[in-house]
C-alpha cells in the first residue's frame, strides 16, 4: 500500500539552511546541499526547500543550490519561495527539481497555478498554503500570505478546492498557530482538508516527537508530514521517526 | 556503451541525466532519431498523457526507432508513461499506442479513500528473478506517480507488482523490452540499483 511520507523542510537564505520561529529570529544551519545529502542516506522521503531570500537579486543563488541538490540526490523534492512567474517555474524545474510550490504568489495571481499544471503537470504544481485559525471564516481558517504576516480574504478551504481545481497536484498546509512550537500538528485543519480534497496534502507546522507525527498521519488524515526543527537540532534521526510510526501501523518506506 | 535518452517533450529528462552521471554512464539525449539510431540501448521516460505522447513520438519518428530496436534486440527501458505506450492501447485519450507488447493500459479505480493520482513510495514485489532485479531487496519502495496502470497480456513475463486499491502489475519484460511504472531515478539507491541494472544487461 502507499506508504506515509515523511518529508524534511530546509529554509534556505541566501544559499545557506536556516530556521527560525513564526518565520523570526533565523538561526544558519548549514550548507544546504549537505543537509540534503545527509537526510537523504538516512531515508528522507523527500524534501522541500524554501527560499526566504530577502532580496530578488541574490535569488539566482537557489537556482545553483537546486541544480547541485539535483546531481546528488535521487529522490523527489520540491522547490518554493518567491515564484512569481511561469519562467521562475521554469527555471526551477530545469535545474532538477520534481515540484514547485507556490504560496503568496499564487493567492496574488491563481492563474500561475494554472500555467505551472500546463507545462509541467499536476504532479509537480504544490499549493503552499498558511492558515490561520479564524471562527469568522466559513472553514474556520484564513490564508494569510507573506510568511504568515499578512491576512487575505481568502477561507482555507474554499481556496484549496480552487487550486486543485487550476491545477495543483498536491497542498503543503502550514499551521501558523502551530508552526515554531514544537507542540504538534493542528490536526482539525489537516483533516478538514486532507479529506476533502482529492489530492495529497502535507501537513507542516508544530512538530516536535514522533508522536505528532503519527497522530497527523492517523487522525489527521494527512499524506505526508513535514519535519524541520525536530531533525534539524539532532533531536530526532529520521530512522527514530519512522521506526515510531511504523511500530504504530502507520506503513512508511524503510 | 552509450545509452539514447527520448526527448519528446514527454517531461524533464534532468533526473533520468542526472542519475545516468551518478552512474558514470555515457548517454545521448534527443528527439531525432538520426542521434539516437547508433546507442547501444535506450531509456523510454515519459510523464504526462497518453495521447499526446504518441502524437509527439510520432512526430519525431521515435514511434519507428522504438519499433527497430525492438525489433533488433536492442535494450530498450520504459519508464512511467514510457511503460504504458509500449502496448497496444490506452484508455487514457483513448490512444492507440505502440503496440511493442501485447495488452493495455487501464484507469486506478481510487475509491475508499485512495487517491488518484498514486503519488508517493509504495512497495513493489518482484514476481520474478532476473538480473535486472539483481542486489534489489523483495519489496523495496518505489516513487510512483501515475493515474493509469499496466495490463500486459498474460504471455508478457512480470517482473513486479504493487497495490493500490487493486493489485496491478509494475514492471513487465518482452524480449529486450523492459519497463518500470515507477521513477526509478527518483527512488533512492534502490531504484538507482535498477537503472545500474539496466545499463549492465547484456541479453
Amino acid at each position: 500500500m502507499l506508504q506515509k511520507r515523511v518529508i524534511v523542510c530546509l529554509d534556505v537564505k541566501e544559499g545557506r539552511t536556516t530556521k527560525g520561529v513564526k518565520f523570526q529570529n533565523n538561526i544558519d544551519l548549514g550548507d544546504p546541499v549537505e543537509m540534503a545529502e545527509a537526510y537523504y542516506h538516512q531515508g528522507v522521503d523527500e524534501l522541500v526547500f524554501y527560499d526566504i531570500t530577502a532580496s530578488a537579486e541574490k535569488r539566482g543563488i537557489m537556482i545553483d543550490v537546486v541544480r547541485r541538490v539535483a546531481q546528488r540526490i535521487f529522490i523527489p523534492f520540491c522547490v518554493g519561495g518567491g515564484l512569481a512567474t511561469a519562467e521562475d517555474i521554469k527555471a526551477v524545474i530545469l535545474a532538477g527539481a520534481e515540484k514547485v510550490s507556490l504560496n503568496s504568489q499564487a493567492v496574488k495571481n491563481p492563474d500561475l497555478i494554472r500555467q505551472g499544471a500546463k507545462m509541467y503537470g499536476s504532479q509537480s504544481i504544490v499549493l503552499g498554503m498558511d492558515a490561520l485559525a479564524d471562527p469568522t471564516m466559513p472553514s474556520g481558517y484564513r490564508v494569510v500570505i507573506n510568511g504568515g504576516r499578512t491576512p487575505t480574504e481568502l477561507d482555507a478551504l474554499a481556496w484549496a478546492r480552487q487550486a486543485h481545481k487550476l491545477g495543483a497536484g498536491e497542498i503543503v498546509l502550514n499551521s501558523i498557530d502551530a508552526d515554531g512550537t514544537k507542540a504538534g500538528y493542528e490536526l482539525p485543519l489537516t483533516k478538514l482538508i486532507s479529506e476533502a480534497l482529492p489530492i495529497p496534502v502535507v501537513a507542516s507546522g508544530g512538530a516536535g516527537t514522533p508522536e505528532h507525527l503519527r497522530a497527523v498521519l492517523q487522525e489527521g488524515s494527512a499524506d505526508a508530514a513535514l519535519v524541520a526543527s525536530m531533525v534539524h537540532y539532532g533531536t530526532y534521526t529520521l530512522k527514530q521517526i519512522k521506526d515510531y510510526l511504523a511500530g504504530r501501523g502507520v506503513s512508511v518506506r524503510r | 556503451m552509450t545509452v539514447g535518452i527520448l526527448d519528446y517533450d514527454a517531461g524533464n529528462l534532468t533526473s533520468v541525466e542526472n542519475a545516468l552521471r551518478h552512474l558514470g554512464h555515457h548517454w545521448v539525449l534527443s528527439g531525432n532519431p538520426e542521434d539516437l539510431k547508433n546507442t547501444d540501448s535506450l531509456i523510454f521516460p515519459g510523464d504526462g498523457h497518453a495521447a499526446t505522447s504518441m502524437d509527439n513520438l510520432k512526430a519525431r519518428g521515435l514511434d519507428r526507432l522504438l519499433a527497430d530496436f525492438a525489433a533488433q534486440g536492442r535494450p530498450i527501458l520504459g519508464i512511467c508513461v514510457g511503460s504504458q505506450i509500449v502496448l497496444d492501447s490506452s484508455e487514457e485519450g483513448e490512444a492507440t499506442c505502440l503496440g511493442l507488447v501485447p495488452g493495455l493500459c487501464r484507469r486506478l479505480p481510487g475509491g475508499q479513500g485512495l487517491k488518484v493520482p498514486h503519488m508517493g513510495w509504495n512497495s513493489v514485489h518482484f514476481e520474478t528473478e532476473h538480473p535486472l532485479m539483481a542486489g534489489v531487496p523483495q519489496d523495496s519502495s518505489f516513487y510512483f506517480v501515475h493515474s493509469y496502470y499496466t495490463e500486459p497480456a498474460a504471455s508478457v513475463t512480470v517482473l513486479g507488482t504493487t497495490d493500490h486499491g487493486i493489485r496491478f502489475v509494475v514492471g513487465f519484460l518482452k524480449d529486450t523490452l523492459a519497463t518500470w511504472q515507477f521513477h526509478p531515478e527518483k527512488s533512492g539507491p534502490a531504484g538507482l540499483k535498477l537503472v545500474e541494472n539496466f545499463l549492465r544487461w547484456r541479453p
